[in-house]
């Protein structure tokens, strides 16, 4: 899955650090350090750590909504 | 011929009709494929459009997030390529990666291409961004161990260079990135050598008094870091290899690593001619992200956001803010998404506090409202000497930013503060002040940019819906 804090709401609470500790972690007093792409396996311990941010500031998505946009079209594939 | 009150109501009903049109069938082209475009994208999306979606990119990678390009991934703990942002959504998006806009036809309404393609619109997005400042030197720029650092491909030649462990790495600017990358470096042991015009790093961002704690940071963390002196010329071996650096001071400096980190240049080029008010220091739009013609004249099929973007703010005197801030790019894209499909009385005004965040050398550094246009800094909590505080920069007698090192938790507060105008220097006392804290000093920017007399505003409501603005006599 991708991740993403936004930093800006972010106040160091790090209940995400104690709930998904191979994901986010601190440098420091409170600089909330992260992973932006976790595999499967981290999924519930993300998904924990999103329920339990005070501030609401973890997204995480599954890959499948690029499905949902157009094909590219076949010029793009046969020259790059 | 028709009567006048056919006419009348034909007139009457021609808006409502083709906006319903476009959020049906319309044709959007959002030109820029990073955070902007594709937040975008998804508010248009998310509000109801269902028309056909057109995002154009001259990277060959679908949006992914910039910030940790100077942080994490310089010191191996993210890949470079693994940063792409996620939806909150999906966005049924015909996408045109590697492919720059070259030019635009304002009548005709069309996009052009680098592959000679034209992209017709209704409704035109640009979020463009902007790009690394590069060297100044063409040849020395070319040289083998000199880099910038913007995007993910730039990340990743640079954090490969860094972990094949060079003898020195020399830093051209200490503005937040270069005091990042010099963060990553000295993570990884590798010595460092800052050199940086100002008198300070982060001089121009939150002045010399906190610029004075930055350039304690760097220095107990082992930076060599050298202020009020410019690196003059890069020097390669005959091989085309960076091996010396040259400084204004008469001094040279054995180097075989150099990041040019001097800012950014905002991505207007294409739009040279095109009669749209765009230039160097972005393409200007009005509070609701309609860009401006080369007459002044509001546009209202064409919307700006992002890095790129100049829009004016009431809070902070009407001046045009150019904002490259990640904040920013997600809260001017959604306002202009939301214009872009709505009719005028339904349309919002960007009235974003600006707000950014760095971390270096273990500290968390926030920042909320436009220090840049403190005279005036209070040390309100905790201490400069600790590395731990939280500053409040006022001008006019009004609270107008405040930094934090270590000290989020009280931002929230303080951009209450901004968005009521509250008087400055806080009348109130504060929790954990200290003596260095009971009167303010000089901000110590290098060229304050005074913002012209006239009245104070003040935002009021919670929701971004009911947000007005209201207006209150000026303090002076």
């Amino acid at each position: 899955m991708r991740l993403v804090v936004d930093l800006n709401r972010c106040q160091g609470y790090a209940q995400c650090v104690f709930l998904a500790p191979d994901v986010f972690s601190l440098n420091g007093e409170e600089a909330l350090r992260y992973t932006p792409y976790v595999d499967d396996a981290r999924r519930e311990q993300v998904a924990a750590a999103m329920a339990a941010c005070p501030v609401q500031a973890i997204l995480m998505d599954d890959v499948v909504d690029d499905m949902m946009d157009d094909p590219l079209p076949a010029a793009f594939d046969v020259h790059h | 011929m028709s009567t006048t009150d056919e006419r009348g109501a034909s007139r009457a009903h021609r808006p409502d009709d083709s906006l319903a049109r476009l959020r049906r069938e319309g044709r959007i082209v959002i030109v820029g494929a990073s955070l902007a475009g594709l937040r975008g994208a998804e508010t248009l999306r998310e509000e109801g459009f269902a028309g056909s979606l057109t995002i154009i990119g001259d990277e060959p990678d679908r949006p992914y997030d910039r910030p940790p390009l100077s942080k994490q991934v310089l010191v191996g703990g993210a890949a470079a390529d693994r940063t792409t942002l996620p939806r909150r959504r999906a966005i049924r998006a015909h996408w045109r990666l590697r492919t720059a806009a070259t030019g635009l036809d304002l009548t005709a309404r069309r996009v052009r291409l680098d592959d000679g393609d034209e992209v017709p619109y209704d409704r035109l997005l640009i979020t463009t961004g902007a790009r690394s400042r590069p060297w100044p030197q063409p040849a020395e720029a070319e040289l083998d161990g000199v880099f910038v650092l913007r995007t993910n491909r730039d990340a990743e030649r640079l954090g490969r260079r860094l972990m094949a462990g060079p003898r020195r790495v020399l830093v051209i600017g200490a503005g937040f990135t270069g005091s990042e990358i010099a963060s990553a470096c000295r993570e990884l042991g590798l010595p460092v050598t800052v050199v940086e015009r100002g008198p300070t790093p982060l001089v121009g961002a939150l002045g010399g008094v906190v610029g004075q704690v930055a350039a304690e940071l760097q220095r107990e963390h082992g930076v060599d870091l050298r202020c009020s002196v410019m690196v003059t010329a890069l020097e390669g071996d005959a091989a085309g290899r960076l091996r010396r650096a040259h400084l204004s001071d008469g001094t040279a400096l054995d180097v075989d690593l150099a990041v040019v980190a001097l800012g950014a240049v905002r991505n207007t080029e294409w739009l040279d001619g095109s009669g749209l008010g765009a230039g160097p220091r972005g393409v200007a739009c009005d509070a609701g992200c309609r860009a401006f013609d080369v007459r002044g004249l509001v546009t209202d099929d064409v919307f700006v956001a992002g890095d790129v973007a100049r829009s004016p703010h009431p809070l902070f005197g009407y001046q045009f803010l150019s904002l490259d801030h990640w904040g920013n790019a997600v809260a001017q894209a959604e306002v202009a998404a939301h214009n872009m499909i709505s009719p005028g009385p339904d349309r919002r005004p960007h009235l974003w506090v600006p707000a950014f965040w760095s971390s270096q050398f273990g500290v968390n550094i926030k920042s909320i409202g436009v220090p840049s246009m403190g005279e005036e800094i209070l040390i309100a909590q905790g201490s400069l000497a600790e590395h731990s505080f939280a500053g409040v920069y006022g001008c006019q007698g009004r609270v107008v930013a405040a930094v934090t090192f270590d000290q989020t938790k009280w931002l929230d507060f303080y951009q209450q503060q901004i968005e009521t105008a509250a008087p400055f220097p806080p009348p109130f006392r504060s929790v954990d002040r200290r003596p260095d804290g009971l009167h303010p000093v000089p901000a110590e920017f290098p060229d304050p940019s005074l913002p012209s007399h006239g009245p104070t505003v003040t935002l009021c409501g919670y929701s971004p819906t009911e947000r007005r603005i209201v207006f209150t006599p000026a303090r002076a």
